[in-house]
Parts: C-alpha cells; sequence; structure tokens
C-alpha cells in the first residue's frame, strides 16, 4: 500500500504553463479523482505521476520515495488509458504478461497472475483472443487486468470509461468501485465526468488551468464548493447564480434586484465580508421547493413559468427570479406549462454565497 | 450523423437514371483508351521487336508479330553482349544490381525505421531541428554533392566498390524514409507507447515488439520505393562504380549506345525488358499493399 504526493510541481509545455506548483496528499488506500473540464492539466498530471513525462519543477513521492526522476515501470504504478492501449497484435494474454516478462518474472508467477486477474475481471474465456475481437466493455476489462497483474500499490485511470456507451459505462464504473473495495489500493481516477467523480472518489481534486481549486470530499464539494467555478461545474442543472450585495450591519443580508434575503443559518466561511460589497448567491435547482413545500421555506416568491424540460423522473423549469434567469426542479408528475405561476422557495443556509471579484466562497 | 452527410441520396428514391453511353462517358472513356494506347505501343513494338531476327527487323515492319519468333536475342542480351571487354551480357549488371540492391534497401529501412521511431515517440531537445534539417536535406539538388561524394568515398576507400554505393543511396534515402516513418509512427496512438513504458519496456523494447510489427504496410511501401529507385538508378551507379560493378541499368545503357558494329535492336529491346522486370514484378505484386500503406502514412503529420 502507498501514499501519492507531489510537491510544487510545475510542468510547462515550451512558454505554455500547464500545472502550476500543483501540491496533492493522497493517504493510503484512498481513492481520489481528478475532476475538471478538458484542457484542465488532468492527464498532464497523472502522466507526470506515471513518469511518462519529465516534470519542470517540483517533486513526486510514492510511498514517501522521491519517484520524480525514476522509470514508470519503477514506480510501483499500474495505468489504464482513455483508449484502451492494448497492444493489437498480441492475444489478451499476451497483452497481460507483457510487462512480467518484461520484469523477468518466472513464468509459473506469470502464469498465477494471470488466472487470478482474469477470474476477478471474468475474462478468462477471452485470453486467447486478440483486441480487436473484444468489445469496447471487454477492452477495457483486459486494460485494467494489465495494470492488475503487475500488483502494485498505485492506479492510475485516465477516464477509463469515456469511450464507452452509457450502460457499459455505468456497469464498469460500478467494477471499478468493487475492485477498489476489494483491493483496497491507492487510486487516482482522472475524469471530466461529475456523475463518476460523484460515484467513486473518496476525495475529489477539482482542477481548472493546471491548479486545484478544491480538494475534498464529494459531499462538501457539492454542498460547500470553495468557490464559484467549482460550484458551477458540478451539479446538474447548474447552479444558479443571483448577483447582488451584502449589507445589514454583520454583512450578514443579500440584496438582489428589490429583495433583501437575510442569510439565516448561513454558515460563512469568510469572516473579513463587508457591507455592501457585491456578491453571488448560488442556489441549486434541486435545492428550489414548489408549491405547498415552498412555504416553509424562509424565501418565498411566485414566479412565471418560462420554459418546461420534462426529463422523466423530474422536471426542469426555467424562470425569472430577481430579473435574473432562475431554474429549478419540479416532479416529474407535475404538470406546468409555460405562462403559469408557481410559488418557489429555497433556504439560503443550504445557499453559496461568492465574493464578486475573487469568485471565493464567503 | 456521419451516414447523413454521407449518404446524401437516401432522400432520394426510384432507380438510378443509367447512362452508360453519355457524352461525358464517351469522352472519358475516349481519353483513357487514347493515352493507354500511347503508352502501350512502345511496350508492345519492344516485345515483337525483342523475338525477331535481325533480317526481319531490316524489313521495317515494326509493328508486325515476329514471323519467325526466336529466343536468341534474349540470350544474347543477357549471356553474350559485350560491353568493354567483358562479353557476358546483362547477367554480370544483374547480379551487381542485387548485391547492391539488397543491402541498400535493407539498411536504409533498418536505420529510417529507427529515426521515424525516435523522432515520434521519444523527442528529445532539438528533436524537431533535426527533422527539419533532415527533410531540407531532401531538396538539395545531386549535382552539388556528386564531386563531394567521389572524394569522401575516396578517403574511406570505398569509391569503385559495391559497398561504396550501397552507401550513397542509404544516405540518399533517409530523409524520405525517415519522414514516412515518423509520420506512420505519429499516427499510432501516443498511448499505446505510454502502455508499453508503463509494463517497463525501453527503446528496443518498444520498437521491436510493439513498432515493427504493427508497420508492414509501411515497410512494404518503402520496400517498393526504395527496390525501385535503386534499381532505376543510374546516376550515382555511373559515377560511383567502375566497369566490373557497374549495376544493371548502366551496362544496359553500355549495351545500347555502343557505337561498334550493327544496331543489335531486338537484343536492345530485350535488355531492356530485363531490366524492367524488376520494378515491373515489385508493383505487381503488391499494389494493392502499396496504396494501403501509404495511406496509411498520410493520416497524421
Ligand atoms: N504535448 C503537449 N504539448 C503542448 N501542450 C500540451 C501537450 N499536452 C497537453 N498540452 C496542453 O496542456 C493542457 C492540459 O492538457 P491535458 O493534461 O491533456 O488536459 P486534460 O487531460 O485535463 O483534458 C492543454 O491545454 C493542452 O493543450
Ligand atoms: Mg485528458
Amino acid at each position: 500500500m502507498a501514499t501519492v504526493s507531489v510537491k510544487d510541481l510545475v510542468l510547462n509545455f515550451g512558454a505554455v504553463k500547464v500545472l502550476r506548483d500543483l501540491n496533492l496528499n493522497i493517504p493510503t488506500g484512498e481513492f481520489l479523482v481528478l475532476l475538471g473540464a478538458s484542457g484542465s492539466g488532468k492527464s498532464t498530471l497523472l502522466n507526470c505521476i506515471a513518469g511518462l513525462l519529465d516534470v519542470t519543477d517540483g517533486q513526486i513521492f510514492i510511498d514517501d520515495k522521491n519517484v520524480t526522476w525514476s522509470e514508470p515501470k519503477d514506480r510501483g504504478i499500474g495505468m489504464v488509458f482513455q483508449s484502451y492501449a492494448l497492444y493489437p497484435q498480441m492475444t489478451v494474454k499476451g497483452n497481460l504478461s507483457f510487462g512480467l516478462k518484461n520484469a523477468k518474472l518466472p513464468k509459473a508467477e506469470i502464469e498465477k497472475r494471470i488466472e487470478r486477474a482474469a477470474s476477478v475481471l471474468q475474462i478468462e474465456p477471452l485470453l486467447d483472443r486478440k483486441p480487436s475481437a473484444l468489445s469496447g466493455g471487454q477492452r477495457q476489462r483486459v486494460a485494467i487486468g494489465r495494470a492488475l497483474v503487475r500488483d502494485v500499490d498505485v492506479f492510475l485511470f485516465d477516464e477509463p470509461l469515456s469511450n464507452l456507451d452509457a450502460k457499459l459505462r455505468a456497469d464498469l464504473r460500478v467494477e471499478i468501485k468493487r475492485l477498489h473495495q476489494r483491493l483496497k489500493n491507492t487510486m487516482i481516477y482522472v475524469t471530466h465526468d461529475q456523475v463518476e467523480a460523484m460515484t467513486l472518489a473518496d476525495r475529489i481534486a477539482v482542477m481548472s488551468q493546471g491548479i486545484i481549486l478544491q480538494l475534498d470530499t464529494p459531499n462538501v464539494i457539492y454542498n460547500r464548493p470553495a468557490n464559484k467555478y467549482v460550484a458551477g461545474f458540478i451539479g446538474s442543472p447548474e447552479m444558479n447564480f443571483l448577483d447582488g450585495s451584502l449589507s445589514g450591519a454583520k454583512a450578514d443580508i443579500f440584496e438582489t434586484d428589490d429583495k433583501k434575503i437575510k442569510l439565516s443559518g448561513y454558515t460563512f466561511s469568510e469572516q473579513n465580508r463587508s457591507s455592501a460589497q457585491s456578491a453571488i448567491l448560488g442556489v441549486r435547482p434541486e435545492q428550489v421547493a414548489v408549491n405547498d413545500h415552498a412555504e416553509a421555506m424562509p424565501v418565498t416568491e411566485s414566479v412565471e413559468v418560462e420554459l418546461v424540460e420534462p426529463m422523466g423522473a423530474d422536471t426542469l423549469v426555467w424562470s425569472t427570479f430577481a430579473k435574473q434567469p432562475f431554474r429549478f426542479r419540479m416532479e416529474g408528475t407535475a404538470i406546468v406549462s409555460p405562462g403559469d405561476k408557481v410559488k418557489i422557495g429555497f433556504d439560503p443556509a443550504k445557499a453559496s454565497l461568492f465574493d464578486t471579484d475573487t469568485e471565493l466562497r464567503l | 450523423m456521419a451516414d447523413t452527410i454521407l449518404n446524401p441520396v437516401a432522400e432520394a428514391r426510384g432507380p438510378r437514371p443509367k447512362k452508360a453511353f453519355s457524352r461525358a462517358n464517351i469522352f472519358i472513356y475516349g481519353t483513357l483508351l487514347l493515352v493507354s494506347v500511347y503508352y502501350l505501343l512502345p511496350l508492345y513494338v519492344m516485345i515483337v521487336t525483342s523475338f525477331k531476327g535481325m533480317p526481319e527487323i531490316r524489313l521495317g515492319n515494326v509493328f508486325g508479330p515476329p514471323l519467325e519468333p526466336t529466343f536468341q536475342p534474349w540470350v544474347k542480351a543477357w549471356a553474350e553482349a559485350c560491353t568493354g571487354i567483358n562479353c557476358d551480357g546483362l547477367s554480370r549488371g544483374f547480379s551487381n544490381s542485387v548485391k547492391i540492391l539488397i543491402p541498400s534497401v535493407t539498411l536504409s529501412i533498418l536505420i529510417a525505421s529507427v529515426n521515424g521511431y525516435a523522432l515520434a515517440n521519444w523527442k528529445f531537445k532539438g528533436s524537431e531541428t533535426f527533422f527539419t534539417i533532415l527533410i531540407i536535406g531532401a531538396f538539395i539538388p545531386y549535382q552539388t554533392m556528386l564531386y563531394p561524394i567521389v572524394i569522401m568515398l575516396r578517403e574511406i576507400k570505398l569509391m569503385g566498390s559495391i559497398w561504396g554505393l550501397v552507401l550513397v543511396h542509404t544516405v540518399f534515402g533517409m530523409p524520405i524514409l525517415t519522414l514516412l516513418f515518423r509520420n506512420y509512427f505519429t499516427s499510432i496512438p501516443d498511448e499505446l507507447f505510454k502502455a508499453a513504458r508503463v509494463d517497463g519496456a525501453g527503446f528496443w523494447g518498444i520498437y521491436f515488439k510493439i513498432m515493427l510489427p504493427m508497420s508492414l504496410p509501411i515497410i512494404v511501401v518503402a520496400i517498393i520505393l526504395q527496390v525501385t529507385g535503386i534499381w532505376n538508378d543510374f546516376l550515382f551507379g555511373v559515377i560511383y562504380t567502375k566497369p566490373d560493378t557497374y549495376p544493371m541499368t548502366v551496362q544496359l545503357n553500355n549495351i545500347v549506345n555502343s557505337v561498334q558494329g550493327v544496331k543489335e535492336y531486338n537484343v536492345n529491346m530485350a535488355a531492356t525488358l530485363l531490366t524492367g522486370l524488376v520494378p515491373l514484378v515489385i508493383y505487381f505484386i503488391s499494389g494493392k499493399l502499396f496504396v494501403r500503406g501509404i495511406a496509411a502514412g498520410a493520416v497524421k503529420g
């Protein structure tokens, strides 16, 4: 079992700064998800940890050993790629044994490990096939098997499910989670899919433009996003953002348009806020109560329905609140149409407040 | 989505109008026919002439089939025709050409494939500059290099020998072959290379176990380019070898252009056909692979 830590990591491609002074500590056995939009530097970070890219500055430790300049094979890692990256001219068995043969393991040991990995991943019947004769899901299983047979302490996944269709993706996601529960090794998993991140992670690191914006449990990331970017990136449909300003002696009233919202019960992260500073209030569509449920909420309002998006289990309604676009969720069975009036309400204690300039949580 | 783009006809109904003899078709096929005749006629003349005896040729009926077919011109061209003091026909040139061809093709492809692999997958500081310089090398006119190479070969004592010419062919094949292999290896997904590195394979391990087994199409292209190019070479052959080591093309020229005695058209035709046989055979057996390989190499720059 192994810890992974990254200290002040810098990586430049020529003049392009891809990773900037990045720090990350991953305890033994943690499932860490690197989540971010495309181009945010997730794969670059993973490749640095794997030893596939030479870092510009900084250090990488695996199990307290400085591996910054070690070869990938000497780092005790296994890696799974988005495009599966199976060796096309070798059989499944050849793919699984390639690394072990390079490591000059005895034949019996190789056989034993392949057998074990094949049974864990249920790919025994496929061992003699070529990758071209496998389906996408089977290929990715084999790719996971290739990491598995290496018997390593750290698994690196680079968007392993992105090339699969929705159903397979959900199946394999559960399998990866099961695999982690069983093996309990450290896993670093790159994805741009927030559902994968929320469901798999012990902790999520949200990345943007080469830095980690927030590193915390899925629960905290969802409920107390550290800044506006994270708030908008996590959650679907996207959080509503209301522009306004703070007022009151304790700066605990949010004013937007002609509305004054008392932020009672809200846990402020920033004590140094001032009255009259401009701020943004973020309210998730799924935290808005409707009709009868709205009555009990501290903030209520009657709004007009502008657009309806039925999504089966629930319905997304577009409307306007305080002269700003505002979306909220209703039951899938609710019957509403544009022009209808609906009573909505929300609890500011569960909302998120951000500074307009720094976009940091207040 | 791609389907709808590729298949705009999906909307059209009913049988497709057939116009085998439309004006455009007649024009296209007419032109094609004319051009093929233009190219095939000389070949036809060569073949029939090579089977005629000299008396029949003097009658002057160029297009007529041989009245008394004879293999004698072919035998003479292969085994008896004289160039300078040697009177063993083209057979000597053929064996020289083979001795030049095999090591040149093997060496140039081996080196260029490693070059291309290194440039595509193991980028080092200045690798792009190195590649650019190599490519620029392909655009320098041969003429400017002819004499410097003479001096160089003399210094390393290879002037006039088959191995000197092998060296020249290997070096001159480098830019285009390296480009070919580099582009091919660049088109192989990077993640495959990364996976192999995580699996502990090194520079040569990845080259021999992962990359080479995937490169058959591009190797075929390289072989065709090199075999035809080196076999057809005349300039380097005439300059860097001597009569004993002349390749087939140079010897052919000496037979055809020999000024002594009567011009033996039938022998000349047979000699020319013999010399052209190797590239021809290569094209016929590998045409399909060639196209496939070129297409594969062109995917990504
Ligand atoms: N080899 C490279 N050369 C130059 N820029 C690169 C290279 N690889 C990645 N980048 C740039 O680095 C940034 C981060 O890339 P990447 O780590 O692949 O992002 P992600 O995996 O989060 O989508 C991108 O802006 C990308 O354009
Ligand atoms: Mg990526």
